[in-house]
């Protein structure tokens, strides 16, 4: 960056998370409250790096029984037959509709990986002072925060066939230990995007120009 | 101009005056500063109405119905959610009716009382606490990802019985269209602008325009 780039944390300003307003701040380690909203006020996001490895690993560890236990149990006049999200995708595939399997493949299986795997990146990439490529990994973090949400895709989904095909004792549909897990990967890796602060990313060229400096 | 350090990078920059629709992106990391709504208010405030209107529509319709074998079967939003927890998922029917019901209940109540209130300036400290609960619930709530598996669901029941697709799920297709038209028209800045502030200490971070000097103390 050129010369003249100066953040906030360096000229001792703090920018407010809730409404934008850059103020003084009071001191350095307490910056205190947003005067115009009242929020506290914080240079970086606390704990960020530390909140979001717990959210990320607790999200991959859930991942396992998400995709290994069944979402769904269908139960048919004496037989029944459990789905996990993966044979939901290829029940799809075959009953004719590949569009929307391959909807559900990207949603279901693609996201909440490429979310862990890619917030991972993030965080050891900030971890270890990276100066490379910030432009994009900022970018990176954007599609995250945006692209998350499309996970619930398969709660939803199963939440109505369970709602509907109701029909004793003809058939029955029940929902496996399986939705409650990949729930939770959802709402896990929300929370960890959620929690990682995008200006660490930047910081690491701050540190290298005042070592160098 | 006003001086903001960028969200996503800390860059501390100014926004230069915007065209109407205009957008500005911080020129280091490429986040969107500030967008330039031709009518900041007025417009959001019609199309949260109309939006709350369809949200009644939504949650008081059938989504999908089916019929097999004789019987016949329809839903609604929350029905759904109930049913989960009557099959013993009682975490994953709180947050299905988290993500379709209370959120979106609770940003376009927020926004409605953030809309109506900083008519008439300076809106009452309790406009920030507001909005800051409406930006908190904006990711959750979900009716486009919804929209989509109520989608995958008729789809996949059709195998096994004729589906109807319900009034609800036409309400939430233009509940989507509103709360997007919402997203786009409304400009946080322009509320913070009418808000009386907090406090008068510290002060703000300031500098004048004309001359470049800083107004903090």
């Amino acid at each position: 960056m050129n010369g003249s780039a100066l953040t906030a944390a360096q000229a001792g300003l703090v920018s407010c998370e809730t409404c934008d307003l850059l103020s003084r701040a009071a001191t350095p380690a307490q910056p205190g409250h947003c005067p115009r909203c009242g929020a506290p006020l914080q240079s970086r996001r606390h704990q960020s790096i530390q909140y979001t490895w717990a959210l990320v690993i607790a999200a991959a560890i859930f991942y396992v029984p998400a995709n290994m236990l069944p979402v769904l149990t269908t139960n048919t006049l004496g037989s029944s037959e459990s789905d996990t999200i993966m044979s939901g995708v290829i029940y799809l595939y075959t009953s004719g509709s590949w569009p929307l399997a391959l909807i559900v493949l990207i949603a279901s299986i693609m996201i909440p990986m490429g979310k862990i795997v890619a917030l991972a990146y993030l965080l050891i990439t900030v971890q270890r002072g990276s100066i490379k490529n910030n432009r994009d990994r900022s970018r990176l973090y954007r599609l995250v925060e945006l692209i998350g949400r499309w996970s619930m895709l398969d709660v939803f989904v199963d939440t109505f066939v369970v709602a509907l095909v109701q029909l004793e004792p003809l058939m029955s549909v029940q929902p496996g230990p399986g939705v409650l897990f990949f729930m939770s990967v959802v709402v896990l890796t929300m929370l960890a995007a959620q929690s990682f602060d995008p200006r660490l990313i930047w910081d690491a060229g701050r540190r290298r120009q005042v070592g160098h400096g | 101009m006003e001086t903001v350090a960028c969200p996503g990078c800390d860059l501390v920059q100014r926004i230069p005056p915007l065209p109407p629709r205009g957008k500005a992106r911080c020129p280091r990391c490429g986040h969107v500063l500030a967008t330039q709504s031709s009518d900041p208010l007025d417009r959001p405030l019609a199309l949260t109405i109309a939006a709350l209107i369809v949200f009644v529509i939504v949650n008081t319709t059938p989504m999908m119905g089916l019929s097999a074998v004789g019987r016949e079967a329809s839903t609604t939003l929350l029905g759904g959610a109930h049913q989960m927890w009557l099959q013993g998922r009682e975490i994953t029917a709180a947050v299905v009716a988290f993500c379709t019901v209370i959120a979106p209940a609770v940003y376009l109540l927020c926004m409605l009382a953030v809309l109506l209130a900083v008519r008439r300036p300076p809106a009452p400290k309790w406009v920030g606490e507001l909005l800051r609960w409406a930006h908190f619930m904006r990711p959750w709530s979900m009716h486009e990802v919804l929209m989509l598996g109520v989608l995958v669901a008729l789809v996949k029941i059709a195998q096994l019985a004729t589906v109807i697709a319900g009034i609800g799920m036409y309400a939430v297709f233009v509940l989507i269209f509103l709360l997007a038209a919402i997203a786009v028209s409304f400009d946080s800045r322009e509320v913070w602008n009418r808000v009386e502030w907090v406090a008068d200490e510290p002060r703000p971070f300031r500098r004048d325009a004309t001359s470049g000097t800083e107004a903090a103390r």
